[in-house]
């Protein structure tokens, strides 16, 4: 097993170079750069030319690239050629809200997708069964952008219940050590700040949840469905144990790991690609971070963040690999 | 497993708590949460007796120095925190005491002489004089990075000092320029926000980090930046000017217009820019709310490329176009927003023309000059424009489309090429359209800025075109330049008056509109007057209770 997780750990480093090399290849073949982007409509050519002599951009593709992969190896992610900030510092704050809105939204989706569609495939053909697949088929069609602002418009603006956007109420004093505000909130007992993140959390949490939740209520529908006419589940139940142990202890660890298989995947797809909640909800999080970095040619932040959301990815998928011998104990890694 | 089930069950229980306890929260506390100085909600502010100012915008700011920066979101914070030695009138572009209390120019315009307030301190509590006016201009003398600074003066990788050949103290409170050339808007570019004077000390102190830490001598303190997120000021209780009638101002950056939108509506937020153009109206129907306009330095226009050979290297043709567009059916695309352009500067600039009048929408005139022209059949054109709106133009696909429709009318076939900025700026540049969109948002509020910049043979030049129409006329020439180095501005606008006839004589353009983008405000935001410039500090905004 460990053996196992070695090799995996050392396969990230080419998985990494490819990454770099891909990302730095993508960003600068697109026309513009941020000379350009700085400068807008009022550049004239001699500015154009001496910024871009100082940015370094003249330099050829693949000094730049060098000099990027030695500051990494070095454990420098670099600075923002718009902003000047430090990229690294900027991630420590900008990953734990990207991370803590995601583990949020995972949680809400495993909770009610994993039980809707045990209970789905349970009672085939019933009402609720109608109704949650219906649903599902809703949550799995629905464009985010539409949700984000019909819940912000309902819960905000009509009902005036919940903050329609951000991470905390601003003069709301927190201490933070980790930036994950509910852990942090917690860790100095301050309970007003736990209070206020968590209803802060819960509409962009929701939002960014429906589609997995959706996925997950299925694709456990399916497979329990097919789990619940093996052998050994009509043997449990001809033996007289409680219907809710057998779908449970017995149909649900069996049927989970193809639902395991789409958590991972969906976990590492809301980690990069957050963007839309991140935007209608004023989310400080990753996903807009590049997004506004493509915009401004921002070659950094680019290369930097994507080769750490890379990073991320690849261990998420390891840890839903070593999962899987939770649940089927007869896979073997060597 | 009845010990896993109640771990569930308390899980769920403990979830449903906080579901409640927070949603209630939000709707029952707002009174007790005055500890937290100012929070989102607005009936705090009596609670604790401070006011709040909540600003809601789509971006977050880039530097916090302005002469660093192009984009609005930095200088609207900026305005709030530096001075710059003049100021623009409330209402105009013309200047008024600030920094500096007086001046006078020698008679050749090469030397300017600045005597200064002695009476003021930065944030820091250093001195503000003379020294420190002279370390600001030297400092932008250092590097391309200043980039308003190369723009305005022309600087180059040569000579980054452009123009300002030197800047010296020439006592405690007197600050004298030597300019290498006369320059009459040197004024009113020295008004402008990314001029703001910092405190050197704290430029010294912070170094790289000062564009986080900015001091100034303005209405307000910086206080905290959280970025994407908020930016948080609050009042300068020894301003030297109006004391500010709000103690804190909260610049909140929520991206999506329908969002921010809604954070007004539900009152989270006190102001907003960038409203969707639908919800203009919803606003102004709302008796919570109001739209406040921002009067125009702007202008968007079609350029006809009148360099390349063809039918539009010739006035009459360039003439019939313009009385083949129905300009009130155009600007309907605006959504409220526009108001039709009849020359290149708009009309809160001084040196408009208004006695021009416009082409107007006459079909038949158009076909008889065409015919006059020998274009009696038609012909084909390109008409390139861009993908993404742009504060002049919010619909530029439509636009086109629209002007296709109307030009077929005189049989003049259009082509539609379209392309994202970055590549649409390159294009044109280059010179490879017949027509194309573009626009412009004024710098200084000085007619040069438009006339020179946009319609003089001097930027005509391939590949860093301003002038995209590529309009070279030698009297337009003599005019701007004897205009650029006149310091009486009468005579100044007479010549700029003339020019402008001449230019609406040989057609290089359409103009087609002049916009006042939106504001949303809630109702009891009181004495807010935007700024063509966008240079409006928030001293004398009030929030009435």
């Amino acid at each position: 097993m460990l053996k196992y997780i070695i090799r995996r750990l050392f396969m990230l480093i080419p998985v990494l170079i490819g990454v770099s090399i891909l990302t730095f290849s993508l960003i600068h073949l697109i026309p513009g750069d941020p000379a350009r982007s700085m400068l807008g409509e009022k550049a004239t050519e001699a500015q154009l030319e001496s910024l871009r002599e100082e940015l370094g951009l003249n330099d050829p593709y693949i000094v730049q690239y060098g000099r990027f992969l030695g500051n990494i190896v070095q454990g420098d992610l670099g600075e923002s050629i718009q902003s000047k900030e430090n990229i690294a510092e900027q991630l420590l704050y900008k990953l734990p809200a990207t991370v803590e809105l995601t583990i949020f939204a995972m949680i809400l989706a495993i909770i009610v997708g994993v039980l809707a569609g045990v209970i789905a495939a349970v009672k085939q053909y019933s009402w609720f069964d109608n109704i949650s697949m219906t649903g599902a088929l809703f949550g799995v069609s629905l464009p985010i952008f539409w949700l984000g602002l019909m819940m912000i418009w309902l819960f905000s603006v009509v009902f005036n219940i919940l903050p329609p956007s951000g991470r905390l109420t601003s003069g709301m004093e927190l201490t933070t050590i980790t930036n994950f505000y509910l852990l942090d909130s917690l860790l100095t007992g301050n309970w007003a700040a736990f209070k206020d993140a968590f209803s802060h959390l819960l509409m962009p949490g929701l939002a960014l949840g429906t589609i997995p939740m959706a996925i997950i209520a299925r694709m456990t529908r399916s497979s329990m469905l097919e789990v619940m006419r093996q052998d050994y589940i009509r043997t449990a139940n001809a033996k007289g144990l409680r219907t809710r142990f057998v779908v449970f202890q017995h149909a649900l660890k069996n049927a989970f790991l193809p639902v395991l298989t789409v958590i991972g995947l969906q976990f590492g797809l809301l980690l990069g690609g957050a963007v839309l909640t991140e935007t209608i909800f004023s989310w400080p999080g990753i996903g807009r971070y590049v997004y506004l970095a493509v915009l401004g040619r921002d070659y950094p932040v680019v290369q930097s963040t994507i080769l750490i959301v890379a990073t991320i990815f690849v261990l998420v998928n390891l840890i839903t690999d070593i999962l899987y011998k939770y649940f089927d104990p007869r896979i073997r890694f060597d | 497993m009845l010990k896993k089930r109640s771990i569930l069950a308390l899980f769920g229980l403990l979830f449903i708590l906080l579901f409640i306890s927070a949603c209630s929260n939000n709707t029952s506390s707002t009174g007790e949460e005055s500890e937290g100085s100012g929070g989102e909600d607005q009936t705090t502010e009596e609670a604790s007796g401070e006011k709040t100012l909540i600003f809601g915008r789509g971006a977050d700011s880039i530097q916090l120095d302005p002469s660093k920066v192009t984009d609005g979101e930095s200088i609207y914070v900026t305005n709030q925190i530096y001075d710059t030695l003049v100021r623009y009138q409330e209402e105009s572009t013309e200047v008024k005491p600030a920094l500096a209390t007086e001046w006078e120019t020698s008679e050749d315009g090469l030397t300017w002489t600045f005597q200064l307030r002695d009476d003021i301190k930065f944030h820091d509590g250093t001195d503000f004089n003379a020294e420190s006016v002279v370390f600001n201009f030297e400092r932008w003398a250092t590097s391309a990075e200043y980039i308003y600074y190369g723009y305005m003066f022309g600087a180059s990788e040569e000579d980054l000092g452009g123009i300002i050949e030197k800047v010296e103290a020439t006592g405690d409170y007197e600050v004298t320029f030597t300019l290498s050339e006369p320059n009459a808007p040197f004024l009113q570019t020295l008004a402008m926000p990314p001029f703001g004077i910092a405190s050197p000390d704290a430029v010294e102190k912070h170094g790289e980090d000062y564009f986080k830490n900015p001091v100034g001598t303005g209405p307000f303190v910086f206080e905290e930046w959280l970025p994407d997120e908020s930016i948080t000021l609050s009042k300068n209780e020894e301003y030297f000017g109006e004391v500010a009638n709000v103690d804190k101002v909260v610049f909140r950056t929520i991206p999506d217009n329908g969002a921010r939108f809604m954070e007004l509506q539900s009152g989270s937020i006190d102001l907003m820019t960038g409203l969707n153009p639908q919800d203009i109206q919803t606003a102004e129907d709302d008796q919570n709310l109001q739209i406040i306009r921002r009067p125009s330095m702007n202008v968007s226009y079609l350029a006809m490329n009148t360099d390349k050979e063809g039918p539009l290297s010739e006035k009459l043709v360039r003439q019939a176009i313009n009385l083949a567009i129905d300009k009130e059916r155009l600007i309907s695309l605006y959504e409220g927003i526009g108001k039709p352009a009849k020359n290149p500067l708009p009309p809160s600039l001084w040196g408009y023309n208004d006695d021009i009048e416009d082409y107007g929408y006459d079909v038949e005139e158009a076909k008889a000059l065409l015919a006059e022209a020998g274009y009696a059949d038609g012909f084909d054109i390109t008409l390139y424009t861009f993908a993404n709106p742009r504060p002049y133009m919010p619909q530029p696909k439509v636009s086109a489309q629209a002007i296709q429709e109307m030009l077929k009318e005189i049989n003049v076939n259009v082509e539609i090429i379209e392309n994202d900025w970055d590549t649409h700026l390159n294009v044109t540049e280059n010179g490879e359209h017949d027509m194309a969109f573009l626009g412009w948002t004024g710098d200084n509020g000085d007619p040069d800025n438009f006339l020179y910049v946009l319609l003089d043979k001097d930027n005509a030049k391939k590949g860093s075109a301003g002038n995209i129409a590529f309009y070279k006329n030698d009297e337009v020439h003599d005019l701007l330049k004897q205009a650029q180095t006149e310091m009486d501005q009468e005579k100044r606008t007479e010549l700029y008056l003339k020019a402008q006839e001449i230019i609406h004589e040989d057609a290089p353009w359409f103009p087609i509109a002049h916009t006042t983008p939106p504001i949303a405000a809630s109702k009891n935001i009181v004495n807010y007057s935007p700024h063509p410039t966008g240079s409006e500090p928030f001293n004398l905004l009030d929030i009435e209770q």
